[in-house]
């Protein structure tokens, strides 16, 4: 068993960012995710020469992930929603140029300069794209302090398996709330993945390396765009992540990411303690979404209530995975406001039972 | 042979006769890939892309350096150059070069980067990565115009100066002042070297040649941040031919820009 401590869910993002190998942090204060940069500034340079640098902005270091990444190294950033929406461009020529990296999103709730406040508002701009172009983030979507650790790890592995950059999409709850982690054991710095396309400074036995976005040739873009979505489509068959609960004989399922998951774990028992078979869908990963869970358990249950902290945006990756053929409704609650199971269930009540 | 000599005898020589060994004075460096130039002609960005080449080469540093392009007119600086390079988002080149060079302080790491990309969209990250004194070299060229988008007003536009949005002349009361980014950044602790020249004449070529060695040399001594201005001309934008641009050069940019050393490391003042 490794290590176990009790952590704030950031700072057990931060000391696995340490153990991950991570070579590079860039980051700009915001809460509320300001921990991870307080932490690595405190531990990392000593403990594993981690390069840890306060930017002037989110997007000088997101441009900096760009040129340490594009130098071969495991670099990663944090930020809360008006941070990551400055990043956009970046991480748009980041996904273009395929350089792997990892983001963590310490989602508060907007639109603007908002609150800050746990929310699950920036689902579409994680998963939807939210900078221009075609182009796709891995989205993990932790509900504990556990794994906002485990998910370091995991999110550099796969940055590094398919060069792309992949997002942590937390909220301010998990990031802030203190819980028992175990940690993984220390990491080689910068991981294993060989990168013979980073650029270190040409040698005499290879090509030189270019690390570019630009592609002016239209048949020559279109084809780095058949091959991104061929990626995509890749990471869609190998890396579906989610998690169930009593959905084996479950006439109902709801289905939440994250912290509104945690809430709905709650919303289960509660809703079995009155007879109804409801079972929990937690999708792990956000993108690649986990359509064919969705599509498969249509012809077995009566509903769908899907929980977010927003207005209703992962309802839609929903209600395209089960084509209509079930009944999809949405409970949300908005602007940093935490919704309570007994409030859950009762919505759900109210439509799938009472059927108002 | 003088060229007296060579035109007595013009008819008698054949291009074999005078094209060997012995007679080599220039050879172009092989870093510099030998493709056709997108730039237009008389431009100065093919200038100061052989002048690094030709250092990058001399200095035997091929397999140490790694090199920043910029969005604008040298947007493709790296199809010309054969060392490893990044491409950065519009204003962004020193944020990448911090992050390059954080990772890899061993290796030596340049920014090249037009006028609009250093000193509007990206002021913000120069100016950072100066007062950080990051420990790379900033190739700024001037030409005082957006050349990429044809002819926009520059941050660098002069006092007067016709472009496609200043179609009357560039007035101060509405646009603001040409920013002397050079000057601004000089007065910060971390840099190191600041120097402008231009590439409008064969003796200001050689001068901004050694510039260009001198900072790496700074570079490797880990003495802060260098950055080169380079006055160059764009006569596409500016409706000139090339003889004219590099009068336009002489007559008016290098009295508003006046060339020379802005900062040297202490021990050499």
């Amino acid at each position: 068993m490794g290590e176990v401590r009790l952590m704030k869910g950031n700072e057990a993002l931060a000391e696995a960012a340490i153990r991950a190998g991570c070579d590079a942090y860039f980051g700009y204060p915001i809460t509320p995710q300001s921990e991870v940069l307080e932490y690595l500034s405190r531990e990392a340079p000593q403990r594993t020469g981690m390069v840890v640098l306060q930017a002037e902005s989110e997007i000088a270091s997101i441009n900096m992930i760009y040129g340490a990444a594009g130098a071969g190294k495991r670099a990663m950033t944090t930020s809360s929603s008006p941070g990551i929406s400055l990043m956009q461009e970046g991480l748009s020529y980041i996904a273009a140029a395929e350089l792997p990296c990892l983001l963590a999103n310490i989602n508060r709730g907007g639109p603007g300069l908002g609150t800050i406040q746990p929310a699950q508002s920036d689902y579409f701009q994680s998963v939807k794209g939210g900078g221009h172009g075609d182009y796709k983030l891995i989205v993990l979507a932790p509900s504990s302090v556990q794994e906002m650790a485990d998910f370091v790890r995991l999110g550099f592995d796969l940055a590094d398996k398919y060069r792309n950059p992949v997002m942590i999409l937390s909220d301010g709850a998990i990031g802030q709330m203190m819980e028992k982690v175990e940690l993984f054991e220390q990491q080689p710095k910068g991981g294993t993945f060989p990168k013979p396309w980073a650029t270190t400074g040409k040698t005499k036995d290879r090509q030189r390396n270019i690390i570019t976005s630009l592609h002016i040739d239209p048949k020559e873009m279109e084809n780095i765009n058949l091959r991104l979505q061929e990626k995509y489509h890749a990471i869609e068959e190998n890396e579906v992540r989610y998690e169930v609960m009593k959905i084996d004989d479950a006439e109902f399922i709801l289905t939440a990411y994250g912290l509104a998951a945690r809430i709905c774990q709650k919303v289960v028992e509660l809703a079995r303690e009155k007879n109804y078979k409801v079972g929990l869908i937690r999708p792990i990963t956000l993108f690649p979404f986990p359509k064919k869970l969705f599509a498969e358990i249509v012809p077995r249950i009566k509903g769908i209530l899907d929980v977010e902290l927003n207005a209703g945006q992962m309802v839609e990756d929903v209600k395209l995975s089960v084509e209509g053929k079930v009944r999809v409704e949405f409970y949300g609650r908005m602007g940093g406001i935490i919704p309570t199971p007994e409030e859950i269930l009762e919505h759900f009540e109210k439509i799938f039972i009472k059927g108002e | 042979m003088d060229e007296k000599d060579l035109k007595l005898n013009e008819t008698e020589f054949l291009n074999e006769d005078i094209c060997v060994a012995e007679y080599l004075v220039y050879k172009k460096p092989e870093t510099l890939i030998d493709i056709d130039l997108h730039y237009c002609p008389g431009c100065g960005h093919g200038v100061v892309h052989r002048l690094l080449m030709e250092v990058i080469e001399e200095m035997n540093i091929v397999d140490k350096v790694i090199g920043v392009a910029p969005v604008g007119c040298s947007v493709f600086a790296y199809n010309y150059m054969d060392i490893d390079m990044q491409e950065a988002a519009h204003g962004r080149a020193t944020a990448v070069a911090t992050g390059i060079k954080r990772v890899l302080p061993d290796k030596l790491v340049f920014t090249y980067q037009g006028d609009g990309d250093l000193a509007a969209i990206g002021t913000a990250e120069t100016i950072h990565a100066c007062n950080r004194g990051e420990n790379f070299l900033i190739v700024f060229i001037n030409n005082a115009v957006y050349g990429m988008t044809s002819g926009q007003m520059a941050p660098t536009t002069l006092p007067g100066m016709v472009t496609t949005t200043t179609p009357f002349g560039r007035d101060t009361s509405i646009t603001g002042f040409p920013l002397k980014i050079s000057e601004l950044v000089a007065q910060l602790p971390g840099v190191c070297y600041v120097t402008r020249t231009s590439v409008h004449t064969a003796g200001n070529v050689r001068r901004t040649k050694k510039a260009i060695q001198k900072a790496f040399e700074y570079q490797m001594q880990n003495k802060g941040t260098c950055l080169i201005e380079v006055l160059s001309n764009c006569p596409s934008n500016w409706k000139m031919t090339p003889l004219e641009s590099n009068k336009f050069i002489e007559e008016e940019m290098i009295p508003f820009y006046p060339l020379g050393d802005i900062k040297v490391p202490k021990e050499e003042k």
